[in-house]
């Protein structure tokens, strides 16, 4: 079969995007592998479920100092991920963000499918697998049937306003997702109740007043309480109760919007038929390849003797990676280890000689 | 040493042993006590080692910061007794603690 009939077979239409790796996850081991593969001419994709790179660095830990990245004292995570960016950008990888890398299937060619929730498909020879913690979702409430509403009414994002339309809402959080939604919904809403466990909001301020001032207008209900059940029928939601200072209350609700942050799950990772041990990937010492060839696991999702979920450790493992990586998208050619301080060609490739 | 009883939902009982200067998180998880998770490792970035402190030990252990107050939107069934055990610096003072773990982490 020849490749582009396969191409065509995978897509059912658009073409997938061919390239020499694809790098799942964009914290800051994905990051630096971009880095090692493009001094070995190697070209990648980076895939990652959050709307900006920098993984948990950006995500979880932005404003906080990292006190053990070599060569750096104190750096903060977000500073981390701009500094990778900056350092990366000589071999212009492309950034898919937003999207979850689901799908991981090997070709008759040997060759890898990938595709993401989005539709994007990738055809490419080498697969890193920087997962971190794994994909960031949702957190789920631990309400007692929720997950029969999840997707119909329970929802963590909104994607067709269209459809919140003549609805009651219950939006439950204090940032600026739960006030952004409440805000931009409640045009929309037959009736819309905001509902945080106290009466501080960690949301931008413009935010918190617009809408302090909905509820001095009478246009929104705002309480103060957390939700204790939920009462529905197959997938519609009917009903919240909710408790509060002075009890509990029972409100009558089509959609709940909950915003409690996001929480790490292995996710489609479980899927690809890789060996697996405890949600990590057990990898070899020498590549950090996983049980399938061609599929490299670094960072924290990976496993072996001694491992330590440390950045440093990745960014360790990403070099070797590369090197075996090399053999895969150049083979038979021979690789010169050189140094960037002394080779004039890593330093044309980084573009500062 | 300081002791420390951590009771479980079901009423369970364990006292630890802690050498002062840890957190209650990580004298949890040094003694293997069930049902603090600590996914992010003490950084008061998840909410995942939510406790509840027993009456009379409230004014010992304080308030959270505005820093945990953020991060305990984040937990589930918050009440007036809720910490992060990260954020408790076990003193010679905190001596006999009790806390009561919840019957879940988010």
């Amino acid at each position: 079969m020849s490749s582009s009939a396969i191409s065509e077979a995978v897509s059912g239409g658009a073409s997938p995007i061919e390239t020499d790796a694809v790098i799942i996850g964009a914290g800051p081991v994905g990051l630096f592998a971009v880095f090692e593969l493009g001094l070995v001419d190697i070209k990648s994709h980076v895939v990652d479920i959050l709307d900006k790179p920098g993984g948990q660095c950006a995500e979880l830990y932005p404003e906080k100092p990292i006190y053990d990245i070599p060569g750096l004292p104190i750096v903060t995570g977000q500073e981390l991920t701009e500094r990778l960016m900056q350092q990366i950008a000589p071999f212009g990888a492309q950034f898919h963000l937003g999207e979850r890398l689901d799908v991981l299937q090997r070709l008759a060619d040997g060759r890898f499918r990938l595709k993401t929730d989005a539709g994007t498909e990738f055809l490419c020879k080498v697969v890193v697998i920087a997962a971190g913690g794994g994909s960031f979702t949702p957190k789920r409430p631990p309400l007692a049937g929720i997950e029969a509403y999840e997707g119909s009414s329970v929802l963590y994002s909104v994607r067709r306003m269209e459809a919140m339309k003549d609805k009651s809402i219950l939006i439950v959080g204090g940032g600026d997702s739960a006030l952004d939604w409440t805000l931009s919904l409640q045009p929309l809403a037959k009736r819309l109740t905001l509902l945080h466990r106290r009466d501080e909001f960690r949301a931008a301020p413009h935010s918190v007043e617009k809408m302090r001032k909905l509820v001095a207008d009478g246009k929104i209900d705002l309480l103060i309480g957390q939700v204790g059940a939920l009462h529905g029928s197959g997938d519609q939601l009917q009903a919240a109760t909710i408790k509060t200072k002075d009890g509990e209350e029972r409100r009558d609700v089509d959609v709940m919007l909950p915003f409690f942050g996001l929480t790490m799950k292995l996710g489609p990772v479980a899927d690809w038929g890789l060996s697996l041990h405890e949600n990590l990937i057990p990898v070899d010492t020498e590549k950090f390849e996983t049980s399938e060839k061609g599929i490299f696991a670094v960072g924290d999702i990976n496993s072996y003797p001694g491992k330590l979920k440390l950045i440093l450790s990745g960014f360790h493992e990403a070099a070797l990676m590369a090197q075996q990586a090399y053999k895969y998208i150049y083979p038979g050619k021979k690789l010169l280890f050189q140094y960037t301080t002394s080779s004039s060609s890593l330093q044309k490739k980084l573009g500062v000689s | 040493m300081l002791k420390i009883t951590f009771i479980q939902p079901d009423g369970s009982e364990q006292v630890v042993e802690t050498e002062p200067g840890v957190t209650l998180m990580e004298s949890a998880k040094l003694n293997n006590v069930p049902g603090i998770d600590a996914e992010c490792g003490g950084a008061c970035a998840c909410a995942t080692c939510h406790v509840y402190v027993e009456d009379g030990w409230r004014d010992k252990t304080g308030k959270p910061s505005q820093m945990e107050e953020d991060m305990l939107d984040f937990a589930f069934d918050v009440r007036d007794s809720s910490r992060l055990s990260c954020q408790i610096k076990l003193t010679p003072e905190l001596d006999g603690l009790v806390v009561r773990v919840p019957a879940k982490q988010f």
